[in-house]
């Protein structure tokens, strides 16, 4: 807390330590509902770094949204009470820091080129274990599944060999083990 | 499955909100909410009050929930119609009153056509309710019109919005009438975690310089929490301050009580938060008009604090034992454990606090500087209260500084007898409250403590108050400035009344006439209670016109951001010391 000159107020300036977290949160998948959890995240100004949602259960209508944040440890806990309010949610579990969970990310990545780029961009993909889903004489669609890092370092490789762009699903997430969550 | 025998949309309406109980709602027509209002007109069993605008219908069914611990029903057209509602929608989230607002909407065919008083009604009160719902189909109305009523009583209270589609007013449905209500995610927790009670329990006998701090959750909760929380604080003895919302629960009159604590809190009640070893928040959420600085906030007491809302608990301040559940049913957990353990307070240590605490007191916080040729603000309450402390009287305000006199200087016996707007603020609420909790008590005497500015913002309420015969008393202490503005330019901007000023004021007594109510003015401070006394007498809506000191201020007050033994107290005060400490941060 800084306090400006010449006034009694007192501005606060914090810088405490983020950490990043992974959420599940199971929804009815009625009208609205996205935007009731993506209304919370920016209205209480959280970070959604990424955010994914299906429908899981076409009998239920049940559908499941993982979501990526970041804040210090007393925001996340705001960020899960604050989603276990909203009235169609069954249930939130923390994936990063409750239960040990399993995080893929999909891509889809264009590359065009030819030559020795078209080679080199070919072979970096069989180290990745990305399919090619399409092929023209000039150029590739990848599909790369992976962790977020793992996606990011293929790109990266990927911008001098051609990269043209990129599709990327965001994060989904389900705990390790027996249990549902 | 549906056959003209099966009630409409609009009849559907009608019939939950009477199986609710419903016996009063606020509203405005429009060409959206017709057919309700046509169904409305057929029905004798609900009284339909016709208000100005609609965020008076909102503040009045406010004022209606608060003074009864019923829902609040608001009937409202599309477009602008809902849009009004947003002040009071968000007022009554921020203060946890259950309103039922039910909005007309643009037919079906229609959504999303840009169609005449269209506007996305549930996207915009999306964040001001605590659930809303757009009515698709007609045959989902009766469940939908259940939960809603479900979902803003239980629980922490809260509004909620039922948007209906004209055509779906029209369509035929079979109604289902409300039996056993459940819903699939939407289960408050009402029983506290019994370790954590007895753990709380042993901490507050244990306690050394132990304070309750109380808020309007208990108000909420109902009659058997704030006889719980009375049985308790007495059994153990221990001071007892709350917040604004919470004023009520415990009587203003008893020894144990330090007055309200805050931004403009006692002296006594902000100094006990500050140097206490056990705080015991009950039904209260650490808002910031409450705490100040949170980094010096209580530095050196052990918190428990029971919420019924998970999300109140460490939002703002780190609670030791964090209990979710409703009030009444902790507390009465927490009385059975303390007389099941026989649990005895520490004597020596007690005396010792309250000796401390009498210290406090001595310094006379609220003290102002009295005078034989103009009405003190502070003045008029006292005689206020004073001529009227033997009725059966509620209060609302609107807000500023007479809000914050009226929390101090008028005495709560009882709860759901005081309404103001405490987490929004919103100047203008008091006068449709007023008017709310008029038609719910129709033989009380209902005042309205307000400010010259913010009355103008719903001044036309007043006609309403005409119209029904509800003879509410708007006591303004004009000071001729918003004076909680002027209040922190002077302290915090360096003396630039910046837009402060009430400039071209109406008459209010004329004003008052021209709407076919009472209009009474007092300028000095020995005709002071023969006006008051008439002012109780008539029995028409009466506009007072109370003229107060211009430069007044509300003290103790802590600025905004600082810590509660930071507090700035009145030159009247007996407190050279801080007043310096006072002058200082000026
Ligand atoms: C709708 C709304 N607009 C602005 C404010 C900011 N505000 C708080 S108090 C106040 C002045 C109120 O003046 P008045 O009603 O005369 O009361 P006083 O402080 O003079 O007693 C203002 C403008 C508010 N609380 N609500
Ligand atoms: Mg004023």
């Amino acid at each position: 807390m800084s306090k400006q000159p010449g006034s009694a107020y007192f501005l606060v300036d914090t810088k405490a330590k983020e950490i990043r977290t992974t959420l599940s949160v199971l929804v009815d998948n009625e009208a609205g509902v996205l935007a009731r959890v993506i209304g919370l995240f920016s209205g209480r100004g959280y970070n959604i770094e990424s955010l994914t949602v299906a429908e899981v259960d076409h009998l239920d209508h049940t559908s499941r949204i993982t979501i990526v944040t970041s804040g210090t440890p007393e925001v996340l806990e705001q960020i899960r009470h604050q989603l276990e309010r909203l009235v169609p949610v069954h249930k939130v579990v923390d994936l990063s820091t409750e239960t040990p969970g399993i995080e893929r990310e999909m891509a889809l990545i264009k590359v065009a080129g030819a030559g020795e780029k078209r080679v080199e961009a070919m072979r970096l993909s069989e180290v990745f274990r990305a399919r090619i889903l399409d092929t023209t004489h000039s150029s590739f669609v990848f599909e790369l599944t992976g962790s977020q890092q793992k996606i990011d370092a293929f790109v990266d490789l990927m911008k001098p060999l051609g990269l043209v762009e990129v599709s990327r699903t965001g994060v989904v997430a389900i705990s390790r083990g027996a249990e549902a969550m | 499955m549906s056959g003209p025998q099966d009630p409409t949309g609009a009849e559907i309406v009608i019939r939950a909100l009477k199986d609710h109980g419903v016996r009063h709602i606020f509203g405005y027509p429009g060409g959206a909410v017709l057919p309700i209002y046509d169904a409305l007109f057929q029905d004798e069993g609900i009284e339909h009050i016709l208000v100005r605008h609609e965020q008076g219908a909102t503040h009045a069914a406010e004022g209606y929930a608060r003074s009864t611990g019923k829902p609040g029903v608001v009937l409202v057209t599309s477009g602008p119609g809902a849009t009004n509602a947003v002040t009071g929608l968000t007022d009554a989230l921020m203060d946890s009153i259950p309103l039922v607002c039910i909005t007309g909407q643009v037919p079906t065919h229609l959504i999303g056509m840009d169609a005449f008083q269209e506007a996305d009604t549930v996207g915009i009160t999306r964040p001001c309710t605590k659930h809303n719902w757009l009515v698709r189909d007609v045959r989902d109305l009766p469940r939908i019109m259940h939960e809603a009523f479900y979902i803003a009583t239980t629980g922490r209270p809260g509004p909620v919005v039922i948007d209906i589609p004209k055509d779906v007013q029209f369509k035929r449905a079979p109604y289902v009438g409300p039996s056993n209500i459940k819903h699939k995610t939407y289960q408050p927790r009402v029983k506290g975690d019994l370790k954590k009670i007895e753990q709380a329990v042993e901490m507050i006998a244990a306690a050394k310089r132990p304070v309750f701090y109380t808020g309007g959750g208990v108000i909420n909760s109902g009659p058997l929490a704030t006889q719980l929380l009375r049985e308790f604080v007495r059994t153990t003895g221990y001071p007892i301050t709350s917040t604004l919302m919470g004023l009520g629960a415990y009587p203003a009159s008893d020894k144990q009580w330090l007055g309200m604590l805050g931004m403009h809190g006692t002296y006594e009640a902000n100094l006990a938060m500050h140097g206490c070893d056990l705080m015991i928040a009950i039904g209260s959420r650490f808002d910031d008009r409450v705490t100040g600085r949170l980094d010096a906030f209580s530095p050196n007491s052990k918190k428990i604090h029971v919420d019924i809302d998970p999300s109140s608990i460490n939002k703002n301040v780190r609670a030791d034992v964090g209990i979710v559940g409703d009030c009444a049913f902790v507390l009465e957990d927490m009385i059975r454990l303390w007389k099941a353990k026989q649990l005895k307070p520490d004597r020596s240590a007690l005396s010792a606090w309250n000796m401390q605490i009498d210290g406090w007191r001595a310094r006379n916080c609220l003290a102002y500087k009295q005078s034989t040729d103009v009405i003190k603000p502070q003045y008029a309450i006292e005689r206020l209260y004073e001529l009227t402390k033997g009725r059966d009287t509620y209060i609302s305000t609107e807000v500023g500084q007479h809000q914050m006199w009226a929390a101090q200087f008028y005495r709560f016996e009882e709860p759901k007898r005081w309404m103001t707007s405490g987490g929004l603020g919103t100047m203008g609420y008091g006068l449709p409250a007023a008017v709310g909790i008029q038609v719910a008590h129709p033989g009380s005497l209902v005042i309205d403590i307000a400010g010259e500015a913010s009355v103008q913002m719903t001044m036309q309420e007043i006609s309403t108050a005409v119209q029904f015969d509800l003879p509410i008393k708007i006591f303004i202490l004009n000071n001729r400035y918003m004076g909680m503005v002027r209040q922190w330019q002077q302290l915090l901007h360096g003396g630039r009344y910046s837009h402060s000023y009430s400039e071209a004021l109406p008459d209010f007594v004329k004003l008052a006439e021209a709407y076919g109510a009472v209009g009474i003015r007092a300028t000095k401070p020995d005709e002071l209670d023969d006006k008051i006394k008439d002012m109780i007498s008539v029995n028409r809506p009466v506009l007072f016109d109370c003229v107060v000191d211009q430069n007044e201020n509300c003290f103790p007050m802590i600025p905004s951001g600082a810590a509660h033994n930071e507090m700035i107290l009145g030159d009247a005060a007996n407190d050279p010391a801080v007043t310096e400490a006072g002058k200082v941060m000026v």
